[in-house]
Order: C-alpha cells, then sequence, then structure tokens
C-alpha cells in the first residue's frame, strides 16, 4: 500500500482516464436530458400540444349586427351603430398614477373612482371600465398602450327620430336586446346570432391574431313596420304642442289606416329621447295601449248602431230629449238645455244624454253590450305589442236600467286609445273588422263582419254632423274635406266618486268620411288650463294632423280649400 | 517527511517560461465550438425578446467583452495565475463578506457589491474561476491522491465561499463554485471509496438539510416532484416550460412562431428557461444540436486540460471545462423537469453579460494551460 502511494506521488499529475471517465459521467448526463426533450417532444407532444393550446387559443363571440326597423316607405327608425366598450384585466400589473390619470381623463371616469374600482376587484379578470363609447374616444384610449385594457366591439342602437317613435319602438338594454316596444316583441327576429372565431391570445388576454372563422355572425332581420314616419311625425308634434298648451298629464294618439288595419301612427305624451338613458320610467310608458280610461260620448256612434240593428229604429227615427232630462231608476240624466225631438243625427250632432238614455232603456239589455263586445271592447287589440291592456267590460253594466244607460254615453267601463279607435275601424270599413297590425301589411287580412253595411254607413255619415258649425266640434273640420268624429269628455273617478275638476278629452275621427283613409283618435288627459272638452282640446289636433296627413298621403281634397284658389 | 521532497521538486515546467508556438494560444476548435453557441444564442435571443434589436445589440456587446476577456485570459500564463491564486481567492472571499454585510439587494437576494457611480458587480461571479483556482493551486503541489487533511482542507477552500453565496440566497451560483471546487478535488484524484461514501452520507443526511433549506427552496424541490400540485405558483415555470418543449415537437414551430415564448406563457424566456424557446420553436433537433456543441466545447476542453504539462494547470482546465458542463446540465435538466428550480443560465445563450465573461475568462485560462507548454509527453 505505501509502495503505491509512493509510486503515485512520483507522478504527481493526475492521469488523463480521470478526464475520460468524468466525461462519461457526464455524456451519460447529456442522455438523460436528452433522453428528457425527446420523450417531451415526441411521446407527450401530443398532451402538451394541447396544453399549449389550451392556454393561447380562445374562443370569441363575434357580434351579430341587430336588425333595422324601417317605417312603411323604408325610412329607418332603429339602427346599429358600431361603438366601442373598454374593458380591463384589473389582476394584471398595476397601473402608474400618470396612467390611471391618463385613462380617467380620457374616458371621462373620475380617477378616485376608477382607483377603487381596480383595487376592488384585483382577483377579477374582467371589468367593464366604459361601455358604448365612440370609436374615436377608444382609440385615443389605445393609443395610450396601458397593460391589460383590451375593447370589445359592440353595437348601440340610434333612433334617427328619437322622441317621436319613442314608445312605439321602445329601446335596447346595454347588452343590446330589447327591453321595451317593438324592440322586445321582435327581439327574437332583430336580433341577430353572433358569430365565432377561434384567436390567438397571449397571457395579458390581448388578441394577437384571428386563426379562423368558425361560424360568421347571423344578421338579425329587418323589420318594416306599417307606420308612416310623417303621420307620426305630426301627430306627435300637434299632440305635444296641445298637452303643453293645456297643461295636461298627458297624451295619446292613434292613427289606423281603413282597409287593412295597420297602425299609421302611435305617440303619446309624455315622450323621451331613447337615444340617452331614461330615469323616469313614467315617461316610457306607451299610454295609447297600457292605459285605460272611460270613453264617454265618444261610444253614442256604436249605440246608435245598437238601435238601428234591433230594426226597431230608422236612421230618420226621432227621439224625443223633452224636458231635458229624464229620470232613470235614482239617476236623473240631463242635457244642458232642452233640445225637444231629436233625429239620431242630432243625436250625435248634440251629443244627447238624454236621448241616448232614452234609447238604452228602450232596447234589449244586453243589446249595448253586445256591440260595444263585438267592437272590441274588454279584450286586447292582438296588436303584439308588450304591455297592452285589454280595459274592462263588466257584463254587470247590463244589469240595472243605470249601468244601462250611463254604458251607452260611456261610463262604467274602461278601454285604451287604441280599442277606441279599433271601434271606429270598423265605423269607417262598414261594419267590417280588421285585425290590426303594427307590421306593414303585404295584402289585406281575412275580415268579418261585424254590423251591418248599411246601417254602419249611416251612422258613419251621421258624424259630419258632428263637426259642422253647429255640432260639438266645429274645430274639428279639415279645410277641403268632409271628415266626421265625435267628441268625449268624461270626468275621471277620484277619491269618493267622480270628479268634476279632472277630465279626460277625447276625439275619434275619419277622414274623408266617403272614402276613409285615416281613423284616429285623440286623447288629452287631465287639461288644466283653458277649455277641458274633446270638442276645444281634442278636436283642434284631430283637425291638425288630419289635415297634414291627408296631404302627406296624396289625397286629393275634395272641395276647394279657398275660394278661387285651385285650378 | 515525504511531502516536503514533493513540495521542492515542483513541476514548473509548464507554467511560465515556456514554448509557445506562435498563433496557436487561442485553439481554434475550441473558439469555433464556442463561437457557434454564441451565434445559435443570439439568433435564438432575437426571437426570444420579440425582436427587440436594442436588447440584441446590448448582448451582443457583452459577448464581444468576453471574448476579448477570454484571448487576454488565453494570453496570460499559467505562472501569473499559479502566483495570483491566493489573493484572488482572498479577495474575493472577502468581498463575498461584504456583500452580506453591505450589498445591493434586489428581487429579495443580496448579491451585489456597488462602488457607487462607477459600477456594481457579482462576487460570486469572481468564486466561479477563484475557488477551482484556489484549490488547484492548493492541490498541485501536494501528495496525490491527497490524504485526509488535504482533502478537509480542499473542501474547506470550496465549501465557505458556497456556503457564503447560499446566505445571499443564491443557490444556483452556490452550486456551480461547490462544483467547481468539487470538479478540482475529483480530478485531483478522490479516493473512489470516499466518493461513494460522500454520496450515501448526503443521502443519509438529506432530511436533516431539509430543515436548513429556505421556505421557497422546499417548494421548488416539491414542486419537482409534483409540479401539478401548484399549476399556478411554485410549478408554474416548470409546467409552463414543458409545455413549450414537448409542443414544439420533432423539429419545432419555427423562429418566432412559437406560441407559448411569444405570447409571454413561458416565463423567463429570455434567461434561464431560454431552452424552452429553442425546443418551442426549433423542436428537438434544435435542441439536439445545441447540446452536441456543448458536448464538442467540453470534450475539446477536456482533452486540452489532460494535454496540459502541469498538475496545477491539468487540474484547473478539467474543473473550469467541467463547471460548464455543470451549467448546461442543471439547466437543461431544471427546465425539464428534473432538477429543483435554481438559477442557473443557459451558458452564452441566456440574456445576461456576467455569467458569459466568466465562462469565456474560464475558457481563456483552459487555452492559455495548454498552450503555454514546454513538453509534450
Amino acid at each position: 500500500m505505501a509502495a503505491r502511494k509512493t509510486t503515485r506521488t512520483k507522478k504527481p499529475v493526475p492521469p488523463a482516464w480521470r478526464h475520460y471517465l468524468l466525461l462519461l459521467v457526464f455524456a451519460g448526463g447529456s442522455v438523460a436530458v436528452a433522453a428528457r426533450v425527446v420523450m417531451l417532444g415526441v411521446d407527450e407532444r401530443e398532451f402538451l400540444t394541447a396544453q399549449g393550446d389550451a392556454r393561447s387559443i380562445r374562443f370569441e363571440a363575434m357580434p351579430a349586427h341587430r336588425g333595422v326597423i324601417y317605417d312603411r316607405h323604408g325610412e329607418p327608425l332603429a339602427v346599429s351603430t358600431p361603438v366601442m366598450s373598454v374593458w380591463i384585466d384589473p389582476r394584471e400589473d398595476d397601473l402608474s398614477v400618470g396612467q390611471v390619470a391618463a385613462l380617467s381623463a380620457t374616458l371621462s371616469i373620475d380617477a378616485d373612482t376608477l382607483k377603487r374600482k381596480l383595487e376592488k376587484n384585483r382577483t377579477r379578470s374582467f371589468v367593464w371600465l366604459r361601455r358604448r363609447i365612440d370609436p374615436a374616444i377608444a382609440e385615443k384610449v389605445a393609443a395610450l398602450n396601458l397593460p391589460g385594457v383590451d375593447f370589445r366591439r359592440e353595437y348601440k342602437r340610434y333612433y334617427p327620430a328619437g322622441e317621436t317613435t319613442s314608445h312605439l319602438l321602445g329601446v335596447t338594454n346595454v347588452d343590446d336586446e330589447g327591453i321595451e316596444g317593438i324592440e322586445l316583441a321582435y327581439d327574437a327576429s332583430l336580433r341577430g346570432t353572433p358569430g365565432k372565431k377561434r384567436v390567438l391570445r397571449d397571457r395579458l388576454g390581448n388578441n394577437i391574431k384571428d386563426l379562423d372563422y368558425l361560424a360568421p355572425p347571423q344578421l338579425g332581420q329587418d323589420l318594416h313596420l306599417s307606420v308612416d314616419l310623417r303621420l307620426q311625425y305630426f301627430a306627435y308634434r300637434e299632440l305635444k304642442s296641445a298637452v303643453v298648451s293645456h297643461n295636461a298629464e298627458s297624451g295619446s294618439l292613434v292613427i289606423l289606416r281603413p282597409g287593412t288595419g295597420e297602425v299609421l301612427a302611435m305617440v303619446n305624451q309624455p315622450a323621451y329621447n331613447p337615444n340617452m338613458p331614461v330615469a323616469n320610467f313614467a315617461q316610457m310608458r306607451n299610454r295609447a295601449i297600457t292605459d285605460t280610461y272611460e270613453p264617454g260620448s265618444t261610444v253614442k256612434p256604436l249605440t246608435l248602431i245598437a238601435a238601428l240593428e234591433t230594426g226597431s229604429y230608422q236612421a230618420s227615427s226621432v227621439v224625443d230629449t223633452a224636458p231635458g232630462y229624464v229620470q232613470v231608476g235614482r239617476k236623473l240624466i240631463k242635457d244642458p238645455l232642452n233640445r225637444g225631438e231629436l233625429t239620431f243625427e242630432r243625436i250625435l250632432q248634440k251629443s244627447s244624454q238624454v236621448a241616448i238614455a232614452k234609447l238604452s232603456m228602450a232596447l234589449p239589455d244586453t243589446a249595448v253590450f253586445n256591440t260595444f263586445a263585438q267592437a272590441g271592447f274588454g279584450v286586447d287589440t292582438g296588436l303584439g305589442l308588450p304591455g297592452e291592456s285589454s280595459g274592462r267590460l263588466p257584463a254587470a253594466t247590463t244589469r240595472d236600467p243605470v249601468s244601462r244607460a250611463t254604458l251607452a254615453y260611456g261610463y262604467g267601463f274602461s278601454l285604451t286609445p287604441l280599442q277606441l279607435a279599433q271601434g271606429y275601424l270598423a265605423i269607417a270599413n262598414g261594419g267590417v273588422a280588421y285585425p290590426l297590425s303594427i307590421l306593414r301589411r303585404a295584402a289585406p287580412p281575412p275580415t268579418q263582419r261585424l254590423f251591418d253595411k248599411k246601417i254602419t254607413t249611416q251612422v258613419r255619415d251621421m258624424l259630419g254632423a258632428v263637426v259642422a258649425p253647429d255640432g260639438t266640434a266645429p274645430l274639428a273640420a279639415v279645410p277641403g274635406f268632409q271628415v266626421g268624429g265625435k267628441t268625449g269628455t268624461a270626468r275621471k273617478v277620484g277619491a269618493g266618486g267622480y270628479d268634476d275638476t279632472r277630465h279626460v278629452a277625447w276625439f275619434a275621427g275619419i277622414a274623408p268620411l266617403n272614402d276613409p283613409q285615416i281613423v284616429m283618435v285623440v286623447l288629452i288627459n287631465e287639461p288644466r288650463s283653458g277649455p277641458i272638452g274633446g270638442g276645444s282640446v281634442a278636436a283642434p289636433v284631430f283637425a291638425r294632423v288630419a289635415s297634414r296627413a291627408l296631404r302627406a298621403l296624396a289625397v286629393p281634397p275634395e272641395t276647394a280649400l279657398l275660394a278661387g284658389v285651385g285650378q | 517527511m515525504n511531502n516536503d521532497f514533493v513540495r521542492w521538486m515542483p513541476d514548473r515546467s509548464g507554467l511560465g517560461d515556456a514554448h509557445v508556438v506562435p498563433g496557436s494560444t487561442i485553439d481554434p476548435l475550441l473558439l469555433g465550438g464556442l463561437l457557434l453557441i454564441i451565434s445559435y444564442g443570439l439568433m435564438v435571443l432575437y426571437s426570444a425578446i420579440e425582436k427587440d434589436t436594442a436588447i440584441l445589440q446590448a448582448q451582443a456587446i457583452r459577448l464581444g467583452i468576453a471574448l476579448v476577456t477570454m484571448v487576454v485570459a488565453a494570453y496570460i500564463k499559467p505562472l501569473f495565475y499559479l502566483r495570483w491564486a491566493p489573493l484572488i481567492y482572498c479577495a474575493g472571499l472577502v468581498m463575498l463578506v461584504l456583500v452580506l454585510v453591505a450589498g445591493v439587494s434586489a428581487k429579495g437576494a443580496q448579491r451585489w457589491l456597488e462602488i457607487p457611480g462607477v459600477t456594481r458587480f457579482q462576487p460570486s461571479e469572481l468564486m466561479k474561476i477563484a475557488v477551482p483556482l484556489m484549490v488547484a493551486w492548493y492541490l498541485h503541489e501536494r501528495q496525490l491522491p491527497p490524504n485526509a487533511r488535504t482533502l478537509i482542507v480542499a473542501l474547506l477552500i470550496t465549501f465557505v465561499p458556497a456556503a457564503l453565496i447560499v446566505r445571499q440566497p443564491d443557490l444556483g451560483t452556490s452550486l456551480l463554485v461547490a462544483g467547481a471546487g468539487l470538479s478540482v478535488i475529483v480530478l485531483a484524484g478522490l479516493p473512489w471509496r470516499l466518493v461513494m461514501f460522500s454520496i450515501l452520507a448526503v443521502a443519509m443526511a438529506a432530511p436533516g438539510l431539509w430543515y436548513l433549506l429556505e421556505d421557497y427552496q422546499r417548494g421548488r424541490i416539491l414542486t419537482l416532484f409534483d409540479p401539478e400540485s401548484d399549476p399556478l405558483g411554485a410549478g408554474w415555470n416548470t409546467i409552463q416550460a414543458k409545455t413549450a418543449i414537448g409542443s414544439g415537437g420533432v423539429f419545432g414551430k419555427g423562429l418566432h412562431e412559437g406560441t407559448q415564448s411569444q405570447l409571454n406563457f413561458l416565463p423567463e424566456s429570455q434567461t434561464d428557461f431560454i431552452i424552452a424557446v429553442i425546443g418551442e420553436e426549433l423542436g428537438l433537433v434544435g435542441v439536439l444540436v445545441l447540446l452536441a456543441l456543448y458536448l464538442v466545447v467540453i470534450a475539446r476542453g477536456l482533452f486540452m486540460s489532460t494535454q496540459a504539462p502541469s498538475t496545477f494547470g491539468r487540474l484547473l482546465a478539467g474543473a473550469l471545462t467541467l463547471t460548464f458542463f455543470v451549467y448546461v446540465f442543471v439547466n437543461i435538466a431544471m427546465v425539464c423537469g428534473l432538477l429543483p428550480v435554481v438559477g442557473v443560465p443557459l451558458p452564452l445563450v441566456s440574456y445576461g453579460g456576467t455569467s458569459a465573461i466568466t465562462l469565456l475568462a474560464s475558457f481563456g485560462i483552459v487555452m492559455s494551460v495548454h498552450a503555454h507548454q514546454t513538453w509534450r509527453r
């Protein structure tokens, strides 16, 4: 042993084989490492590739364009415009104070609010910063190049006609889903199907590139309404002016088209701007279909139809209203003055309560009720707009003479302005009912006869007398056209019975009378300054709107507008 | 004593006044291998840094400086290294203590010394050369294989700085420094029985060592066995790296085309985990090519060290080459999930200048040892 040691000390240089042995050992190590790499790259490749894709490949929805809503002539009423929404992944690196300031200034968010929002959502991966902003502002934000901030393209609904079509069209919510009006009723067909694409995303969630498109977005279907934007606009303007000038609570106006049952216009006051967020939901109600009122004298033409249809009366029949009042049960029904004997036409022209009450007592118990029910009162019109009320036509109104009498002149039951317009539509059409439609009709719908044609036409023609100088509504006359209609002034129910200070003023009319082109119902709810009667509050609105509407519809005037003018 | 005799008969024939064949100081094969690795590394780095030319330029400049350092180191005679070894080592040791007392901290570790306004540097990096230098200096005149006393001193020379570096904490560098010192001892002729015994002893002491580790270090070791246990925390790096390498397959996705490395899914893709970028973008082939280049360099370095005429030269050159191997092995094994994650860069490829300077300086010393010899066996 000692000897060997000595020999080694004489050769102090370590032998080369140690180097090579070590080289061998380490080559073995290299092989082990290489084998591991081979294992990962070959054996586990499929699994690890899938893992890699799971990290970097995402599916993303491509928003679909919502269908455009047009009026009957192709005027766009609701269109979708592209907007950008900004979101952030707050888990990522803290934004510096300067970056937060720049972001808050560009997006017009309070800097402290923004900071709190980021702090609060530290564990979330997706928080909206602002939605639906002008793409130009989004570009400015993008130029700031902040970590974690990204954008999503969305569509925002824009309503070119603004307030004019507000109740009719309704609105969409922030996710572009219809929540009111037409937008809600036809949401399924207006809304498209979002497309799907595969994108490459980095760890911060930024899209690097689109890999492929799996399904193109299906555009929503366009919708053509029956509404005529011009008429809608006339109606909106005149109704607003009347509600404002009479300091009224609210107002509604509906125009229907005889011969098809289409809705040509539907407006309400107060209205709202659908392009801005609305805080007051009372403004958003489509009162023409949601709110019900007692119709008052406007239903008297239907009472006359009921009387004529019994066969006991002729158009020339006379009702004696002397001495200007009549006792029905314990109720005294009065006219303002003793009008003596009145023909049917004069009953309508003077709107005699006494004559109508006397007629109702002479008719079978259910005659008036049945006529009203046939006209569609007490059942919703089936127009399809959300929130439509069916009104109330209780069978109890046939029970006793007082109920029957008040029913005949428009009390004791309620209806929506649209239902009243539907009733007048049947009168304008010579006793034929059309199902109402808010969509443009290509062909006339199947009809249903409600009343005798001759009787209905007779009553329709009597309506002309109302707008005559000695009628209740001379202000409803339209120069150049023979029009007709009926006023109504109903007291509203307050605490403890009918309130003598609160009224609804109605006017329901047809123009022109001989060849009806429009049927219109005007309702002014609670006019508080000036006159309160239908003939002085609602009738002028009818005249102004009908005048503009007939001209817009190119209906030729029947008489010269002014003497000496015209060729 | 016997030792005295040996001490007075030092083999200094290859250390100084040597015959150097003009122009052969720089070994062409070793230089060629290193340049290939460097070029390959720059190409991959360019992809890993997302084509940022400014960063690439900075790295190229550092590598240029490192190459100059290598040439300078190659022209310095081995005798110089022998003479200065103790001083360099002691200076390094003092600086390591200074780091712990007055070092500059960054990322939770205190690794740097700063001369305000001038520079900051990492003394532990110097020790990668200084430790093998000192061990070789200590052993070259002694009886080999070393007796127990010599062995203990050599081990102390190795482990005192290694322990100081662990305290910073910097496990990766400490491992490399210890590896460098141990390489010298092994090359000097450690009895195999002792090697076996040491391995056994370490294995038995492992449960005890466990309690000496920092929490994060324990976590890394646990993660090694089951990276999926904490996929978003300790296991994240390893899982992401394995995913990147594995999804590259045999031929890779092509430079700049790697989804994991380009889209920020792979952490530390420019530095310690750059091999994963190679695996994903250049595939298995890319990794094996790099491994082959490394083996060429290591084999040439070991061959050159066996040709050294002096004990000191042979020990030093061999140990420096082996340290280079440890670098490669630990880094790739760590990225592949074979070893715990310790901060060891992939030599000459990872972004960062200091380690490149140390590494190329080492090869400069290898060349110097090889070139300055008076006789061949």
